[in-house]
C-alpha cells in the first residue's frame, strides 16, 4: 500500500530541486491536449514523457500540457522549448517516439528531425494524411 | 473514445478552459441498479442560459481555431449509444456540472479505463485542484489534491511525486474493485 509516509520521503528528496527550478530556466515539454489530441492518443505520449523524464531523474525539465496547438491531424503534438534555443514541434507522436526524443533531444540535445514539422511557405511538408486526402 | 477516462479528460479540459480552480469527479458505479453515473463539476466561468442546450450541437464552440466542438457531442453520443443520456447545468460566473448516464451492463458501453492517468495529466496544472469520489455499490475511494499539498506543499508537478499519486489512485481504485469494466 502507498502511505503518505513515502509521499513525504518523496517530498525530501524533491526539495532541491523544486528550488533549483525555480532559478534555473528549464526545458519545456508541451503536449497538445484538445480533444482532437485526446482522441489520437495524447494522454499516452504524455504519460509516456512523464515516466521518461521521472527514470532518467531529469530534474530541469518541466512537463506540461496545453489544449490547442491548432492542428488536429497532426495530433498527437509534442513541443520541445529549450532555454535560448528555437522551439521545435514533433507531430503523430507515440509513446515510443516521444521516449525518444526525451532521450535524444531533451538529454542529448540531437533533435530528432525525422519526428519534427517541417512548415515551408505555410504549408506543412510531412503532412501524409493531406496528402492521401 | 476507446474510454471513458479519456472522455472524463475532455469534460476536464474544458473547465480548464473556463478557469476553473477547482473540479470534482464522481464516479459512481452502482450495479444494484445497473447504472453508471459520472459527474465532473467545476468553479469556471459558466455557461450562457440560452447556449446550455445548444452546446451538445457540435456547430457551438467558443474555439477560434475551428468551427466545431467535439467534447460534449462525442460524451453525449457515448451515453446514447448506451442508454444513457447527458445532463447539463451552468450557472454564468459560478459553475458548470457535467453529468454523464449510462446503463452499467449496455454492451457498447465503454469502459473506465484508466482514470488515474487522466488525474495525474490534469494535476499539471499546478493551479488546478481536483476532488475525485470513486463508490463501487456501497464502497468508496476518495481523492483530494489539496490534501496532498498539504504535505507536501504546492507544487505536485514532480514527476515522481506524480508517479505516486498515480499509483495511489490506482490502488484505491483497485481496492474497492472499481473500474474493472
Ligand atoms: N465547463 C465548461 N465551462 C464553461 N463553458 C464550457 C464548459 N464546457 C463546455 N463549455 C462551452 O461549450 C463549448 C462546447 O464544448 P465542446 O467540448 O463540445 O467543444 P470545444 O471545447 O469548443 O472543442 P473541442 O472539445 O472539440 O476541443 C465550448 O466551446 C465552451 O464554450
Ligand atoms: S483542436 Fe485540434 S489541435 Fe487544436
Ligand atoms: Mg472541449
Amino acid at each position: 500500500m502507498k502511505t503518505i509516509k513515502e509521499l513525504e520521503e518523496i517530498r525530501k528528496k524533491t526539495l532541491d530541486v523544486v528550488n533549483q527550478r525555480k532559478d534555473r530556466t528549464t526545458t519545456r515539454i508541451v503536449v497538445g491536449m484538445a480533444t482532437c489530441g485526446i482522441a489520437a492518443g495524447a494522454r499516452p505520449v504524455l504519460l509516456a514523457i512523464m515516466d521518461e523524464v521521472s527514470k532518467l531523474g531529469l530534474s530541469d525539465v518541466i512537463v506540461a500540457q496545453t489544449g490547442c496547438i491548432g492542428l488536429c491531424r497532426l495530433e498527437p503534438i509534442v513541443e520541445v522549448i529549450k532555454p535560448g534555443e528555437e522551439k521545435v514541434t514533433y507531430i503523430k507522436m507515440t509513446p515510443e517516439k516521444a521516449r525518444r526524443i526525451v532521450k535524444e533531444h531533451v538529454v542529448e540535445g540531437k533533435v530528432v528531425d525525422e519526428y519534427v514539422m517541417h512548415v515551408v511557405d505555410g504549408k506543412v511538408l510531412n503532412d501524409y494524411s493531406v496528402q492521401n486526402d | 473514445m476507446r474510454e471513458l477516462s479519456l472522455h472524463i479528460m475532455d469534460i476536464i479540459e474544458n473547465s480548464i478552459s473556463a478557469k476553473a480552480t477547482l473540479i470534482c469527479l464522481e464516479i459512481i458505479e452502482d450495479k444494484n441498479n445497473d447504472i453508471l453515473k459520472i459527474i465532473v463539476k467545476d468553479n469556471g466561468c459558466g455557461i450562457d442560459e440560452q447556449d446550455i442546450e445548444r452546446v451538445k450541437d457540435p456547430f457551438v464552440t467558443s474555439r477560434k481555431t475551428r468551427k466545431v466542438g467535439l467534447g460534449i457531442p462525442l460524451f453525449e453520443a457515448a451515453c446514447l449509444r448506451c442508454e444513457g443520456r447527458l445532463n447539463i447545468k451552468s450557472k454564468k460566473g459560478k459553475g458548470t456540472e457535467i453529468e454523464a448516464l449510462m446503463k452499467y451492463s449496455h454492451i457498447d458501453r465503454a469502459p473506465l479505463g484508466r482514470i488515474e492517468d487522466t488525474i495525474v495529466s490534469i494535476l499539471l496544472y499546478p493551479q488546478l485542484d481536483i476532488e475525485y469520489r470513486h463508490v463501487v455499490n456501497d464502497k468508496e475511494f476518495i481523492f483530494d489534491s489539496r490534501e496532498i499539498k498539504k504535505v507536501i506543499g504546492e507544487d505536485l508537478t514532480l514527476p515522481n511525486i506524480l508517479q505516486w499519486i498515480k499509483e495511489y489512485i490506482k490502488e484505491g481504485i483497485e481496492e474497492i474493485g472499481g473500474g474493472v469494466y
